[in-house]
């Protein structure tokens, strides 16, 4: 990443603040205004260890904080935007909240890293509707998909 | 690992060995889930209050998907103790879950499950999660599993 600045400390702050986040071994990643979320193999992911295979609540909790991420980024962006470029020190947006999810599983999860990226399909003034996609090797081998509206911030 | 696999798949495995298993699979253990109860074909886990788990450090809230991860597992106990057949593995197919409310801080969460439908190939699984009392939950979950299982006698054909 070339960009740095409280955008990009926004993102590391997550992973490293947030104890849930830190627990699962996410990392974040932007590009323009896309999170690609990475969560690294590690043994602890795992759910089947006959296969093996990831937990699939690990991959279910992956995918959710992809779609937080994906929201506090844009939320972030906004506020930048808003605020004439800067967002100001110790900026900490509110955190939106998941009203309801489904997890597709479309195969099992092995033993690798698991990347993730998640689309806003509508913003509203106080729900957002997003899709999300994980996968492995291969990003056109989806290895779950989930889509959720959450809360944002003052609808609370 | 064998002995998971004995099991849930030596055909000797008790409820509650089923339980004690599936608890005790890595990401389960590693959240430090518990076994409650496998009565009735049905599944009670408990997942204890973590700082490790916290979602948002203003208020000490779980993680959302701490609450999924624990409903995932319920199902799937659930799956495998209903009493309907003698299922040798699942997959999750597809969860649902709706958010009620925040799992109160420093409480543990509860989790129960209860499969009401096994087809040859698939499982249906309904669970609530709560932490202080069952009528206040915090979430619900509506799950489908995909089950191997050893066929039962004079069973009916269907999915």
């Amino acid at each position: 990443m070339t960009e740095t600045g409280a955008h990009s400390d926004l993102l590391d702050g997550l992973s490293s603040s947030i104890p849930y986040i830190r627990f699962l071994g996410l990392v974040f990643e932007r590009r323009g205004d896309e999170i690609t979320a990475l969560m690294p193999y590690k043994p602890d992911l795992i759910g089947n260890p006959l296969l093996p295979a990831l937990h699939g609540g690990a991959t279910g909790a992956f995918l959710e904080i992809t779609a937080v991420t994906q929201l506090v980024s844009d939320t972030a962006l906004g506020d930048k935007a808003a605020a004439g470029g800067e967002l100001p020190e110790g900026y900490a947006p509110v955190m939106p909240k998941p009203i309801d999810i489904t997890f597709d599983y479309l195969r099992s999860g092995k033993a690798l890293d698991t990347y993730a990226r998640a689309l806003v399909q509508r913003r509203g003034r106080r729900v957002a509707n997003v899709r999300i996609e994980a996968w492995q090797e291969e990003r056109s081998k989806l290895i779950a998909t989930a889509h959720g509206n959450f809360l944002l911030g003052s609808g609370a | 690992m064998t002995d998971l696999q004995q099991r849930l798949t030596g055909g000797v495995a008790t409820p509650e060995g089923i339980g004690v298993a599936m608890v005790g699979l890595p990401h389960s253990n590693a959240m430090g889930m518990r076994l409650v109860s496998t009565e009735n074909g049905e599944a009670v886990l408990m997942l204890p209050y973590s700082k490790d788990l916290v979602g948002d450090v203003a208020t000490g809230v779980l993680g959302g998907g701490a609450i999924t991860a624990l409903l995932d597992t319920c199902c799937g106990t659930a799956v495998f103790v209903s009493k309907s057949a003698k299922i040798t593995s699942t997959a999750t197919l597809d969860l649902r879950i709706d958010y009620m409310r925040p799992a109160t801080p420093g409480k543990d969460v509860y989790a129960h499950a209860e499969c009401y439908r096994v087809t040859r190939s698939i499982a249906f699984v309904r669970a609530l999660a709560w932490t202080e009392t069952r009528d206040k939950p915090v979430a619900t979950a509506s799950a489908a599993f995909i089950v191997e299982r050893t066929p039962q006698k004079g069973e009916e054909k269907s999915a």
